[in-house]
Order: C-alpha cells, then sequence, then structure tokens
C-alpha cells in the first residue's frame, strides 16, 4: 500500500518536474542566445507575448480542460488586468520607484480585480451549461471591451478624475496626467515587464494550476466536469468549486494581462486584442495543446505564436496557411475515420518489424 | 417622429439579424454545432454581388440569385470537408475550432483577393422610399424590402418545415439523430440541406446588410454574425419563430439604445439584455426546457 502511493506520488512529481524544467531549459537557452547576440531583434520582442499567451492558454486550460465548461471571454479578463495593473502602475510612478516592487503590486492587483469580477460573473453565470455558457462569457468579453473604451481617467493634484464622455469634460488643471483616453486607449506606463518576470510569471501560474489540479479541491472539480449529477450526489458543493475554478482562472489571466500591458507602450481594446477574436485564438491553443494537458498548452501556445511570426515572409498568406494547418489538424486529430485510419497504419508497420524480426530469427 | 423612425431603422436592422439567426439557429438545432464560420458566408455573399454588379456590370436580381448559389454551394462544401468527418468526434470542442478555422480561412481568402480596405457596395435595391405623413416620416427602399424579405423567408421557411418531407425529415433528425435514420431518414443529406438553405439565407442577409450599410471588408460579417447567434439564443435555438422575435428585439434595443443611451455602448447593452434574458429563461425566450435525466 506505502509502495504504491510512493510510486504514484513521484509519478506525478515527473511529469510536473519536466514541465517546469521545460520552462526553465527554455528561459536558459533564450537567456543564453540573447547574451552572445544570437538572437533577432524580431525575437527578442516576442519573448514577454509568449509568455503572455503561454500563461493565458494554461489559465484557459484550467477552465475548459479542468473545470470543463466553455469560456470565450478568456481575453475580457486579461483586459481588467491591463487596465487596473496600468492605472496602478502610473499612478505609483513616483510613489514606489523600485520598479519590482511596483510591477509585484500591479500584478497582484491586476489579478486580484480580474478573480473577483470573474467571481461575480461566475455567480450567475455558472449555472449555464455548455454552449449557452460559451456565448454568455462571449457576450461579457465583448462588454467589458465596450466598457472600458468609454472610461476617461486623469490625475491632477485634486487627485482621480473621471469620465465617460471625453477628456475636456474631466475639468483637470494644467499639467495633470491622462491616464484613460477611452478609444485611444491607455499609455505612458512604466515598462517593468521583462522575460525574466514573465517566466516567474508562468512558473506561478503552472504551480497554481498543477498543484490546484491535484489537490483535493482539484478532484472534486474534475469530478463534477465528468459527471455533475454524480459529483453533486456524494457531496460535492458544486457552485464553490465551478467558482473556484473560474475565479482563479480569471485571476490568472489578469495577471497575464498586467504583464501585456508593462510590455507595450499603447494598449487599445480593440477586437484584436480584447475581443472574442483574442479569446477564440487562446481557445484554439488550449484545444490543440490537448484539453486539460497543461504542457500542451505551453507547447501549442508557443508553437502556434511562433508559426505565424516564422511565416511572415509570406505575408498576406499567413493566415490562410494557419487557418487550413488548424482545420487539417482538427480533422487528423479528431475524425474518428482519421483516427482509425492511424491505428490501421501503426498496426500495419509493427506487423511488418514482427514479419522481418521473425524471418530474421528463422534465418 | 424620431421615435418611430428609430422604431423602424431597429426592425430593419433586426430583420437582417433574424434571417442570420435563422441560419445558426437550424444548423445548430439539427447539426448540434456553432457554426462559426456563418458569418463569414454572408460576407462573402456581400462580395460576390459586389464583384458581379461593379466589375461585370450584370444586373442586380441576377446578381444576388448568384450570390444565393454560390453561397449554397460553399455551404455544403464547407458542411461536406470540414464538418462532416468531425461528427462522431470525441470532442464538441473540435467541430468548434474547426468552424473557426473556416472562418478564418474565408477572411484571409477575402482579404487577399480583395484587399482590406472597406468597399463602397452601391445597393441593389431601386425601389423608391416610401413617404408617409406628409413626408414627415421617410421609409428608406432598403428599409422596405429588409422588412418584406423577412417576411417572406419566415412564411416560406415555416411552410417548408411544416408541409414538405424534407422539412419533416428535418425536425426529425434534429429531435433525435438515431431514430431518425432507423426510420430510413438519410441524416447526411438532411443535414447538407440544412446548411444549403442556411447559406442561401445568409447570402440574402449579406446582401440586404450590405444595401443597407454600404461598406464591405472582409470583416463585415464577423460582428452581425456573432449578434445574430445571439438572437438566435435570445429566442430560443432551435426554433424558428425564435430567431424572428431574438433578431427583432435585438435590432430594437440596438437602435433605440444607439439614439437615446448611448452609441459606443449599444453593443454592450445588447449583450447586457442577452446575458439577462438567459438568466430568467436558460434556454431563450421560446426554447424548449429540458429537463436533465439521471
Amino acid at each position: 500500500m506505502e509502495d504504491a502511493k510512493k510510486k504514484k506520488m513521484t509519478a506525478y512529481t515527473k511529469q510536473t518536474m519536466i514541465t517546469y524544467g521545460m520552462v526553465i531549459a527554455v528561459y536558459i537557452i533564450c537567456e543564453i542566445c540573447m547574451h552572445t547576440g544570437k538572437m533577432s531583434n524580431q525575437m527578442k520582442g516576442l519573448l514577454v507575448p509568449l509568455c503572455y499567451y503561454a500563461i493565458m492558454a494554461v489559465s484557459l486550460n484550467l477552465t475548459v480542460g479542468i473545470l470543463g465548461e466553455l469560456s470565450l471571454g478568456h481575453a475580457g479578463f486579461s483586459c481588467i488586468g491591463v487596465f487596473v495593473g496600468a492605472v496602478f502602475s502610473i499612478c505609483m510612478k513616483d510613489v514606489i520607484t523600485v520598479s519590482y516592487l511596483r510591477f509585484f503590486f500591479a500584478i497582484l492587483l491586476g489579478a486580484l480585480a480580474a478573480g473577483v469580477i470573474g467571481f461575480l460573473i461566475g455567480i450567475p453565470v455558472l449555472r449555464l451549461r455548455g454552449d449557452y455558457l460559451a456565448i454568455v462569457t462571449l457576450a461579457f468579453c465583448e462588454i467589458i471591451k465596450n466598457v472600458v473604451n468609454i472610461i476617461y481617467l486623469g490625475k491632477d493634484s485634486n487627485g482621480l478624475h473621471f469620465s465617460t464622455k471625453d477628456m475636456m469634460s474631466l475639468g483637470m488643471e494644467e499639467g495633470a496626467i491622462e491616464i484613460v483616453k477611452g478609444p485611444q486607449g491607455i499609455s505612458g506606463m512604466p515598462s517593468d515587464a521583462n522575460f525574466t518576470i514573465g517566466v516567474l510569471l508562468l512558473l506561478i501560474t503552472l504551480f497554481v494550476v498543477l498543484n490546484l489540479t491535484h489537490s483535493r479541491d482539484g478532484r472534486a472539480i474534475m469530478a463534477i466536469r465528468d459527471n455533475l449529477i454524480a459529483a453533486e450526489s456524494v457531496g460535492i458543493n458544486i457552485t464553490k468549486y465551478k467558482l473556484m475554478a473560474f475565479s482563479i482562472s480569471a485571476a490568472l489571466a489578469g495577471a497575464a494581462g498586467v504583464l501585456y500591458a508593462h510590455n507595450i507602450s499603447i494598449v487599445k481594446a480593440a477586437t484584436n486584442n480584447f475581443g472574442y477574436n483574442m479569446s477564440i485564438l487562446i481557445l484554439v491553443f488550449v484545444v490543440l495543446g490537448g484539453i486539460g494537458n497543461i504542457r500542451g498548452s505551453i507547447i501549442a501556445a508557443v508553437i502556434l505564436t511562433l508559426v505565424p511570426e516564422m511565416l511572415r515572409g509570406l505575408q498576406q498568406y499567413r493566415l490562410l496557411i494557419y487557418s487550413v494547418v488548424l482545420i487539417g489538424m482538427m480533422l487528423l486529430n479528431w475524425s474518428p475515420k482519421a483516427i482509425e485510419w492511424k491505428a490501421g497504419m501503426i498496426a500495419k508497420l509493427k506487423k511488418g518489424r514482427n514479419k522481418k524480426q521473425t524471418e530474421k530469427q528463422a534465418d | 417622429m424620431s421615435f418611430i423612425t428609430y422604431v423602424i431603422s431597429g426592425i430593419s436592422l433586426g430583420s437582417v439579424y433574424a434571417i442570420i439567426a435563422l441560419g445558426y439557429s437550424m444548423v445548430y438545432g439539427i447539426a448540434k454545432m456553432l457554426n462559426f464560420a456563418h458569418g463569414d458566408v454572408i460576407m462573402v455573399g456581400g462580395f460576390v454581388v459586389y464583384s458581379l454588379t461593379s466589375s461585370m456590370g450584370m444586373p442586380p436580381i441576377v446578381a444576388v440569385v448568384c450570390s444565393m448559389i454560390f453561397c449554397t454551394i460553399l455551404g455544403v462544401a464547407i458542411e461536406r470537408i470540414a464538418y462532416r468527418p468531425l461528427r462522431n468526434a470525441a470532442s464538441s470542442l473540435a467541430v468548434l475550432i474547426t468552424a473557426i478555422g473556416i472562418s478564418y480561412f474565408l477572411q484571409n481568402i477575402a482579404l487577399i483577393i480583395y484587399g482590406s480596405s472597406p468597399k463602397i457596395f452601391s445597393s441593389v435595391i431601386t425601389i423608391p422610399p416610401l413617404k408617409l405623413a406628409d413626408g414627415a416620416l421617410t421609409i428608406s427602399g432598403e428599409t422596405v424590402v429588409t422588412i418584406a424579405a423577412c417576411i417572406v423567408i419566415m412564411v416560406g421557411l415555416t411552410l417548408f418545415i411544416n408541409k414538405t418531407k424534407a422539412g419533416q425529415a428535418m425536425l426529425a433528425v434534429s429531435e433525435d439523430r438515431g431514430a431518425a435514420s432507423l426510420m430510413g431518414i438519410n441524416v447526411n443529406g438532411t443535414i447538407a440541406l440544412t446548411f444549403a438553405i442556411g447559406s442561401a439565407l445568409a447570402a440574402v442577409a449579406g446582401v440586404l446588410l450590405c444595401s443597407a450599410y454600404p461598406s464591405l471588408s472582409p470583416y463585415t460579417g464577423a460582428m452581425p454574425g456573432i449578434k445574430a447567434f445571439v438572437a438566435a439564443v435570445f429566442g430560443g435555438i432551435g426554433s424558428i419563430p425564435g430567431a424572428l422575435i431574438g433578431g427583432i428585439l435585438l435590432g430594437l434595443i440596438e437602435a433605440l439604445s444607439k439614439a437615446y443611451i448611448s452609441f459606443q455602448l449599444s453593443d454592450a447593452i445588447v449583450f447586457a439584455a442577452l446575458i439577462v434574458v438567459l438568466l430568467v429563461r436558460p434556454t431563450g425566450i421560446l426554447g424548449r426546457q429540458i429537463q436533465e435525466k439521471v
């Protein structure tokens, strides 16, 4: 009994160690390439976004893979993180001068805000199931994007000013800082994010998600995914665990958003970065990496972000190729006929090899 | 008077949503999948008419018919190539992602052929505007045609589903696919027919949409597609009168909130209305309540 438990533990530890090791190894390789000057500027610019996409994919996998609910509004939560984190950093620029400390608080605040909103949204929404949940989360994502686009926020010696009309109606003194400028977005964040922080945040995300999955709570969440009625009948509190997974996932997305905001100079809440398009893109990472497979999400996020960038030489054809690859991969991986065909081919190969071996033995 | 104008423009917009929502609703009811590419078929329909009328000088009516035929073939081809192999896949997410892939594919094909700058779509509708109440109230020809087309399509489709054998087969497949196939119904053929009808309707919706809002780009279809899907869910997905009610309500909410509340927040208000409806009636206004069996 004791032995069996030990073996199981080591298998799990091995798997998680491989995941952490993979991230750390890639980080070390990238750092070496950067210091020896082997990395192009284009690649350097991609490092932080890669961390962002990987964190988004891992956190969405918590909702889609572990909780088993389809969410199309993940980008909305990162949008909250972006704006809360960026506003905090701009306001605190002169108060907290140590950039690491300021960024730490920004991430904490962004994650907290996104988590709280995820919790509040989750209470009514998680009662719905399947495709209905998908469309409602999509709707929430669009609402967040729309609301962010009408916010105007500025700061002068009298404190913060807020309006939903335009910059003029804030009535600020001269020399005030314009923080959020409605559709023009938010600018002037200190560029606190770098690759090291990105990787650290990814490791923290992995730590949270992997530990949750292998805890008592995580097993309860997976029981709900596998059979809601059975889970309810053995006394698992459905609402509590659903909300737990959903708000943790939202909080991690918020933290990722803070990272994203501090890596670029201007953030606008547009369809491409915080609309449903981005939510869908992240979902594609999760599905292609394997639903419920955390390591797969990271790998898929990295490859699928790099592929369109590598194809940049092909200009306008790159997204076309991307879409064809996407369709082809789905057909090949999920179609029952393709699966059967693949299994048949593998069986044939094995048969052939066995035949050769027996022939050899006969010789 | 301005209130009535807003209401009419809302009904007109809502009629377009209703026609698109029908395609979504029928496909969801029968194939049980979210066809994310539906919105992009609208865009394709618009571009076919644009090319035929502006560069080949075809008369608008012929162009619209050609566009419907083209979209029908496109819809059936998409179903055959991308969706049918995945119908019995282990995860229902697989076909959703494939639909997203098709959506990207259509957008990027259009981007390569026509470029990203919006094209000006000359209206195909030549009916003079209606003047009511001594000219105080003007209803454009586009609005008249849109509302009329919506009514004709709704009545026609209801009759088709209830009175013809193919329509009854559709109902049977949406009710229980396995039982329908045991009764000798060609399930694959019925699903293909649904895609054909949905795509032809999308072409009509594309023409009406572009006539009312005369600008056409590869991304034209995306947002109306999402909103029409919201309309379908609003009214109860899988139901034809539901799509009509959902579409019209959505159009009205959008037009009135644009006029009286806030132009930028109108989308947010539309989506908030959806959430409220779903919380009160989790399967939409006319959706059937499904009992969960253990």
